[in-house]
């Protein structure tokens, strides 16, 4: 029984899988490993609805990218990294050109595999920050900015408004107690020994539902600001206990993760004035969302139900498509072919470079700052603004400029992490010729 | 006829006793062994090893630990993913302190390791029963998925607390990390699989194992006819946990290559090894291995089925998915309680008798 039963489920499973992995070679392919399941669901789908809309655009509007197709095949992950990887695994064969997993979990779990099957990973505002180091991780990449940045960029806000005196100030960290979460804790910690204020460290196990003890701590201890790296039902559940206790909402302010229509909808009234930094534009105010109307909404080729388009983190999905589409693009020019290998577009990426000027024709202008990608920095301008909720009218609107981060902080930070993955793994730094 | 005991003699003691009495039985295993070892190393792809094979193997260890522990000492643990999670950190401390030792041992080390961890929470199992002491268990998983988040030693302070397995060689050939070749993950895994299934195999038709098993049908008789319930239930939590761990390491060290506490440990784990032992079998080494399957090659079965094969979307396949193992389980757990493992047993019968039953 059990070899008979083993022998047909394996028959069964190579038949599909040889009826399925035929790889449609001639078009360019960016898998998805996209979530619309579980308690994260509801932001990877407005994520991967944006990924896939833009390529629709694409294929809709100019035929493609170089005039080769592009297809999304999507696997879902459920932002569980052993499903990521059996994603990964079954789309590699497919001719996969780029990876973008939206999961700090998965993107450690693909991190050396990426680098062995020579296909790059772009994990944008995500991931391991020291990525940015291209000199140790060359096939990974997270410009335009890091998790540390967004850090940077908020306590920079938050000096702002106390008008550059942070000394003994109270500021707590909500977030969500994984690889993603801590991921800040680091460079508040640099920031809070040279600015002088208290960090204060707030844990919240996945999925967060259950953050009561932590509000519970913020009433008594009245932190002056709290931060938040969360994600998924965490979000809302913050920010609604934030109103339960009367924390003064301008002063909560979010990672990019934690700033989209989900997470403050649920608190109605009470998210008004709620802050989040951002590194792209808001709202559909873009020429681009023009023809993503015409050529994608208005023809029901949009993905998913074709509602979240323009919501913070639908942009963000855009983006990160637009920002793919263009390194495929470079990679055709350098290379002058129009079927790259995944190798190619790794090339792509690392001599990326979108202007001002680029935005405006690609109907985005003033969405997002330029980015130059180079061999040494895979981590991007590390610009960011901030963005706060207003709930009278449900939308979301830039605050502040594009403000670059502290990078003599982080960048040594940087140069530790990435020499403490090289040594573990035995790399050696790569020379980068410019 | 196709299945007997009819003219299969034994002329020895040892003939006898040996695992597999049957001659048809002895074959199969033989042959499914020889297809393991000697024909799939040869096919293997990274999509077979990564998303079919190494978590079958994986799982497959665990559900037998756990089947030692719930379905042959009767001793219900809800702490199997934390035990996982110290057989994982064990082999990662132990890789990163001694950069040349064979990947082999360390995992059985880490094995060891957890081995202890389960005597000192198996030390409950002495005064609470059932519920109550699944609730002891689940205090364990609880506690050591905190401890490997709180405690940076545990993760040699990485910025994010997530433990990545270095690259470590066995015949000079990568066992873990990212350009270890599929077929030697594969035979790794398989290799210590097959050993351990057959010490347990062998252990519970033993001495200890028939004290498992009294234990687990009355204690207070089995005590009165002389086993001591202190070792026997300590043993049992001692093997249990020896191959939860090493099946924790393999899951971190040549399965994932990174972990981080939470997310791979989680409870959710421990219901899913449960779940595997219950489905595969109660008390059976062979249920553990189709508990096993079950619970791991059919999501993955279903998955192509439904994205590949039909071309739905991925989101409506995963809720399905999750609809129909849902399902399954209550279908398998009213047609048949005591697991697949009892199917097959049945048919045995049937056979032995055919064509002419009762």
């Amino acid at each position: 029984m059990k070899v008979k039963l083993k022998s047909i489920s394996a028959a069964v499973v190579a038949a599909t899988i040889m009826a399925t992995a035929v790889p449609a070679m001639a078009d360019l392919t960016f898998p998805m490993l996209s979530y619309r399941t579980g308690p994260y669901g509801p932001n990877g789908t407005e994520f991967a609805d944006g990924y896939a809309d833009y390529f629709t655009l694409l294929n809709e509007r100019d035929g493609g990218i170089g005039g080769v197709k592009a297809v999304t095949p999507e696997c879902e992950t459920a932002y569980n990294t052993q499903k990521g990887v059996e994603c990964y695994e079954s789309t590699k064969g497919q001719g996969a050109l780029v990876y973008q997993p939206l999961s700090t979990g998965i993107t450690y779990q693909l991190i050396p595999k990426v680098t062995a099957d020579d296909i790059p990973m772009h994990t944008m505002g995500y991931g391991r920050t020291s990525a940015a180091n291209g000199k140790v991780f060359s096939h990974v990449f997270n410009y335009p900015g890091t998790y540390w940045d967004a850090a940077s960029v908020i306590m920079k806000h938050v000096s702002d408004m106390e008008k550059g005196d942070l000394k003994g100030k109270n500021i707590a960290l909500v977030y969500h107690n994984s690889a993603y979460g801590k991921e800040p804790i680091r460079t508040l910690e640099e920031l809070a020994k040279r600015d002088g204020f208290k960090l204060t460290l707030l844990p919240v196990d996945h999925p967060g539902q259950e953050q009561k003890s932590q509000w519970l701590q913020i009433r008594r201890e009245r932190p002056d600001y709290v931060l938040m790296y969360g994600w998924g039902v965490m979000n809302q559940v913050a920010i609604k206990e934030a109103g339960n206790i009367r924390f003064p909402m301008d002063k909560f302010i979010g990672i990019w993760w934690s700033g989209s229509e989900n997470d403050v909808l649920p608190s109605g009234d009470k998210a008004n004035g709620y802050k989040a930094v951002t590194f792209h534009g808001v709202g559909t105010d873009y020429p681009i969302f023009d023809d993503i109307k015409k050529y994608v909404a208005d023809t029901g080729k949009a993905a998913g139900d074709g509602s979240n388009i323009g919501t913070a983190l639908y942009n963000r999905g855009m983006y990160a498509a637009v920002l793919a589409a263009e390194a495929a693009a470079n990679a055709q020019k350098m290379f002058n072919t129009k079927e790259i290998t995944s190798g190619q577009m790794r090339d792509g990426m690392e001599s990326l470079k979108v202007d001002n000027a680029r935005m405006e024709a690609l109907g985005l202008k003033g969405f997002a700052p330029e980015i130059n990608v180079t061999c040494e920095n895979h981590g991007g301008p590390g610009l960011a603004a901030i963005q706060q909720w207003d709930a009278k009218t449900k939308t979301w609107s830039l605050i502040t400029d594009f403000v670059a981060s502290d990078r003599d902080i982080i960048d040594p930070l940087i140069a530790e992490d990435s020499a403490a993955y090289a040594k573990e793994n035995k790399l050696t730094e790569r020379e980068c010729k410019s | 006829m196709f299945y007997r005991e009819a003219g299969d003699f034994k002329t020895s003691y040892a003939k006898d006793q040996q695992s597999f009495p049957i001659k048809l039985d002895r074959y199969w295993v033989w042959g499914v062994l020889a297809i393991a070892f000697l024909v799939v190393p040869f096919f293997i792809n990274d999509y077979w090893e990564k998303s079919v094979l190494l978590p079958f193997l994986v799982w497959s260890m665990a559900a037998l630990g756990l089947n030692i522990l719930t379905g042959y000492c009767g001793q219900v643990s809800l702490g199997t993913g934390g035990f996982m999670a110290v057989g994982a950190y064990a082999c990662y401390k132990l890789m990163v302190a001694f950069p040349g030792l064979n990947i082999f041992i360390i995992v059985i080390l880490a094995g060891l390791i957890t081995a202890v961890v389960g005597i000192a929470f198996g030390l409950p199992s002495l005064r609470i029963k059932g519920f109550y002491l699944a609730v002891a268990t689940l205090a364990a998983q609880f506690f050591l998925v905190w401890m490997f988040n709180k405690i940076p030693w545990f993760y040699n302070n990485s910025a994010s607390g997530m433990i990545t397995s270095p690259e470590r060689l066995m015949f000079g050939v990568p066992i873990t990390g990212a350009s270890a070749p599929p077929w030697a993950t594969y035979l790794f895994c398989l290799t210590l699989v097959t050993i351990f299934a057959f010490i347990a195999r062998n252990l519970t038709r033993g001495r200890i194992g028939r004290s498992w098993m009294a234990i687990r049908d009355m204690d207070i008789a089995a005590e009165i006819i002389g086993v001591p319930p202190l070792q026997a239930k300590l043993s049992a939590f001692a093997v249990s946990s020896f191959y939860i761990g090493m099946s924790g390491a393999m899951l971190f060290g040549v399965y994932l290559g990174s972990a981080e506490p939470t997310e791979a440990f989680g409870i959710d784990k421990s219901f899913l090894v449960l779940f595997m032992v219950i489905v595969g079998g109660l008390g059976s080494i062979l249920g553990s291995f189709l508990g096993a399957a079950f619970l791991v090659l059919v999501p993955v079965l279903m998955k192509n089925i439904m994205v590949g094969g039909f071309g739905w979307p991925a989101d409506l396949a995963a809720h399905l998915e999750l609809l129909f193992i849902g399902a399954l389980i209550m279908f398998f757990l009213i047609v048949e309680p005591h697991g697949l493992a009892q199917l097959w047993r049945m048919t045995k019968e049937k056979l032995r008798l055919w064509p002419f039953p009762h």
